[in-house]
């Protein structure tokens, strides 16, 4: 996030897109609920009717994959109002003459065709967040699980740029992480194109730095992201260590990862429980859980801070950083005699420039937001303030993109996938968790009641649902949350493994997959009718 | 709490002779209370009814305090303070107030000690019952509040009998949580925390956050799930940590007894969180010490089946594999994959693995899908 969570509660106007936050990440909502409460307009875009659309001023409820050509509609209004904020544009930002030209020809009414939005919709959404006094973007992986995900940010970082929402309290571009600790592999390093901190392998002076600290240069290519890495299985990539996620059930296109991983020489798998992934292990490893094991973490705002264990290990379960150094001494690979936790993070802040201000004892309190350059600097809440770290803001100009794969005959309908409140990702944790059961006890899918009726389904009752790649059987449940034509589901259980039929595409830059867009057929089973 | 003397100030009070600043908007309890935390000296007016992160309430009466020049006393939660007041909060006839008070509230429950099990803040009317001396059952009698013992739910227990209609929970949803799922039905002694249609919570909006657990002074609504280890010997210790699920990164006090974990409260000064919680993170800990997680070490045997090992047999089995790999196909054929639910420590000795390792850049985490 460009700026900190507490913020949420201060922009006047707030757009919501491909976040459905009220079940994702619940406690940062309530900051937006208290912002609309107090009187601040809510757009939300989302093809779903999810419950913040029940709270929003104006709804845009796009068709699945469209959203560069919503963005681009509003950008054009932004422009046509004369709601672009020039003396911002001037000092910050680069390219404006060649954007504006290029939106012209990109009317709401010409978005209109593509999202299915209304263009009045679109002319009012892009009104209000063109003159907002703060306007801030808030989204998640509605965003960034298409095969365009990089031109969706692209696209927000232009709107962004046109009205000067950015580098200032309560406004910004804010991407919401998923995961406790998403952000901290990222800033640790557990990059292909980064070292610690963010710096480029792809720089001589930043190889120059880990080629003293190892005695050796590393590549100045980028690695492979694990994608590539999992089509290479069994060919260029041999041996796989994973730790601490469930592969099989997590990454769409479930047949290709199973084969991949079961097409190694050698695989080990670091995990709490013996998962789906673990189970086709050479080397299955017992890590220490959350509770057990102290550490550091990073939250969606930058916010470092400290994990403390409370209670013993499960078993012989170990630290990860215990575990992976004890592989890496056996391999006899130097500088891995750490003996705790804080001896790692602080050679991790010794080395990373965003942390260079930071150590173990620093952060006890998790007062920082990263970069912190320096000790005794007070961390950075807000990003981009004044001046943009690399130089000026660049408009983009971006042209619409259909989905991998659009609907036809064969499969008519769009299936988009996502997360529920109760559950989280497959289900290692809450699934063992007492009670969350009663709240969600199976997958369900999400359709139409009109939907439900005209493709000849029934409420609770069994379908198959197919893609080009799977198929899966999975309980029908009516509602309005799903538009015609679109349906939903989660990819928590196992036993209805959803990650069969994804996997159609993937962005060209991130390789991040189209989880969130996958055409479908759906026939009703012959033991529900 | 900010600092007492920072140049926001805009009077002063006079609280049992001591002149204390104040800023815009702070109310009388505020104001006391902010300069009791810094001079060490915390500030002694009850309270019931009240949450800081609410809006002032002023139901309990319990803050009431004698105020110059006014007929009653007022509550010191809801009056907001103006320069040159001058307050007793603790004469003869307010304490005696408070301990009428509280006699007539503790008549009313079924008991006044509860297991701290039951939530956050679950102890308070306990602790005034003690300071107060209010267990004198003079009014014993008429009762509001009826327990829902038909809700099943497994995360939030429905004991009304033990409401003293502060409002708490409603004001919590409504207010911190945005839910508005709890409402009140009747008034006096018909008074009836509820939800709409009456109903189980499951059928609300309720979300089982837990914010009206945690908030509840006497442990009416309270912590079903960790009650069901009171019998666990042992003091209940309060480890801080943030919360495993997603990337909010809550602040949690994880509640153990001996090495048991028996429950999860939200850390009331988190940076991130302010108190608040989903019922993720507040329900969804007892995987850690699940039956099914893994114990040892295991390494899959010539029946092509896994079994369990010792540490040794296993490291020294997994650093092989990627020395044959590489000896064989070369540095570019071992990958690595961090996880984003693991400590920086986990990314951060995982990337070095491949990096000193192998020379080479590959390693990711599992940000891609």
């Amino acid at each position: 996030m460009s700026n900190p969570l507490e913020d949420m509660s201060k922009p006047d106007v707030i757009f919501c897109i491909g976040t459905n936050m009220t079940e994702c990440h619940p406690v940062a909502a309530t900051g937006l609920k208290k912002a609309v409460a107090r009187g601040a307009k809510l757009i939300v875009a989302d093809p779903r009717h999810i419950a913040l659309a029940e709270m929003a001023d104006v709804v845009l409820p796009l068709r699945v994959g469209t959203d560069v050509a919503l963005l681009l509609g509003m950008a054009h209004v932004i422009d046509r109002e004369g709601l672009v904020d020039e003396a911002f544009v001037s000092e910050r930002t680069e390219g404006i003459e060649a954007f504006r030209e290029h939106l012209a020809r990109f009317t709401p009414e010409w978005a209109e065709g593509l999202t299915g939005v209304p263009a009045a919709d679109i002319v009012q959404a892009a009104v209000w967040y063109g003159e907002a006094e703060r306007g801030a973007i808030y989204y998640t992986l509605g965003i960034t699980e298409h095969i365009c995900g990089v031109d969706n940010v692209q696209s927000l970082s232009n709107l962004a740029l046109m009205t000067g929402n950015i580098g200032r309290e309560g406004t910004g571009i804010n991407p919401m992480r998923g995961q406790n600790n998403i952000q901290g592999a990222g800033d640790a390093g557990a990059l292909p194109n980064n070292y610690p901190g963010f710096q480029a392998v792809t720089d001589p002076a930043h190889q120059a730095k880990f080629a003293e600290l190892y005695g050796h240069e590393i590549d100045l290519e980028k690695g492979m992201t694990k994608v590539t890495a999992l089509e290479l299985c069994g060919d260029k990539i041999r041996a796989m260590l994973i730790d601490g996620e469930n592969t099989v059930v997590t990454d769409p296109d479930r047949s290709h990862c199973e084969h991949a991983l079961k097409s190694l020489d050698h695989l080990v798998v670091i995990d709490l429980f013996l998962t789906e992934t673990a189970a086709l292990a050479d080397v299955a490893l017992p890590a220490t859980a959350w509770g057990e094991t102290d550490g550091v973490c990073t939250n969606t705002e930058r916010r470092v801070q400290r994990l403390r264990a409370a209670v013993e290990p499960a078993g012989d379960a170990r630290p990860d950083w215990w575990i992976v150094s004890q592989i890496a001494k056996r391999c006899g690979f130097p500088g891995f005699d750490f003996e705790s936790a804080e001896d790692v993070f602080n050679e991790l802040c010794s080395l990373s420039p965003i942390y260079a201000g930071l150590d173990w004892d620093v952060i006890d309190k998790g007062e920082f937001h990263w970069p912190v350059p320096e000790r005794g600097h007070p961390g950075t809440p807000i990003l981009h303030q004044g001046v943009f770290e690399n130089g000026r803001g660049l408009f983009r100009s971006l042209e619409y993109r259909d989905p991998a794969e659009t609907i036809d005959d064969e499969f008519p309908v769009w299936l988009t996938t996502g997360r529920r409140l109760a559950s989280y990702h497959t289900r290692t944790q809450t699934g063992r968790s007492h009670g969350i059961d009663y709240l969600l006890p199976e997958e369900t899918l999400e359709i139409h009641p009109d939907d439900v009726a005209d493709w000849g389904l029934q409420d609770g009752g069994l379908c198959r649902m197919t893609s080009a790649r799977g198929s899966v059987e999975i309980k029908v449940a009516a509602t309005n949350r799903s538009p015609r034509g679109t349906v939903f589901t989660s990819f928590s259980f196992n036993d209805t493994p959803v990650n069969y039929l994804t996997g159609s595409g993937y962005d060209p830059v991130t390789q991040t997959a189209e989880l969130k867009v996958c055409p479908v057929r759906l026939e009703a089973l012959p033991e529900s009718l | 709490m900010s600092d007492p003397s920072s140049e926001t100030t805009v009077g002063s009070i006079e609280v049992d002779g001591k002149n204390l600043n104040f800023t815009a908007g702070e109310t009388i309890l505020e104001v006391t209370r902010r300069h009791g935390a810094v001079s060490g000296e915390p500030c002694k007016i009850p309270t019931l009814c009240y949450d800081e992160r609410l809006d002032p309430f002023g139901g309990c009466r319990m803050c009431v305090v004698e105020l110059e020049g006014s007929h009653n006393p007022v509550a010191s939660c809801a009056r907001a303070a103006e320069d040159g007041m001058v307050i007793r909060s603790s004469t003869e006839a307010v304490e005696k107030h408070r301990k009428t008070l509280l006699e007539m509230v503790c008549s009313e429950n079924r008991q006044v000690d509860v297991d701290p099990l039951s939530g956050y803040a679950s102890q308070e009317l306990k602790e005034l019952a003690d300071r107060y001396d209010a267990r004198s059952g003079r009014f014993a009698g008429k009762k509001s509040g009826k327990s829902r013992e038909d809700d099943p739910n497994p995360f939030i227990l429905r004991d009304y009998d033990q409401c003293i209609s502060c409002y708490r929970c409603v004001r919590v949803c409504a207010e911190q949580e945005g839910d508005y799922a709890i409402s009140v039905k009747g008034r006096g002694f018909d008074t009836q925390i509820t939800v709409e249609f009456d109903g189980h919570l499951k059928d609300s909006a309720c979300t089982f956050c837990g914010q009206c657990v945690q908030t509840c002074p006497t442990g009416a609504l309270a912590d079903r799930k960790a009650l069901r280890h009171t019998e666990v010997p042992g003091e209940i210790e309060k480890t801080r940590t943030i919360c495993t699920y997603c990337g909010v990164g809550c602040s949690v006090d994880i509640l153990t007894k001996g090495d048991s974990m028996v429950g999860v409260q939200p850390a009331m000064d988190g940076p991130a969180n302010h108190g608040a919680l989903c019922v993720k993170g507040q329900f969804a800990y007892d995987f850690v010490q699940h039956d099914e997680r893994l114990k040892t070490p295991m390494i899959r045997g010539e029946d092509g089946e896994l079994h369990p090992t010792s540490w040794d047999v296993a490291l020294d089995k997994a650093a092989q594999g990627f020395l044959d790999a590489r000896d064989k196909h070369g540095r570019h054929s071992v990958y690595a994959v961090a996880s984003g639910r693991a400590p920086h420590e986990a990314g951060y000795t995982t990337q070095k693995f491949i990096r000193s390792g192998f020379w080479s850049n590959h390693i990711d985490n599992c940000s891609r899908a």
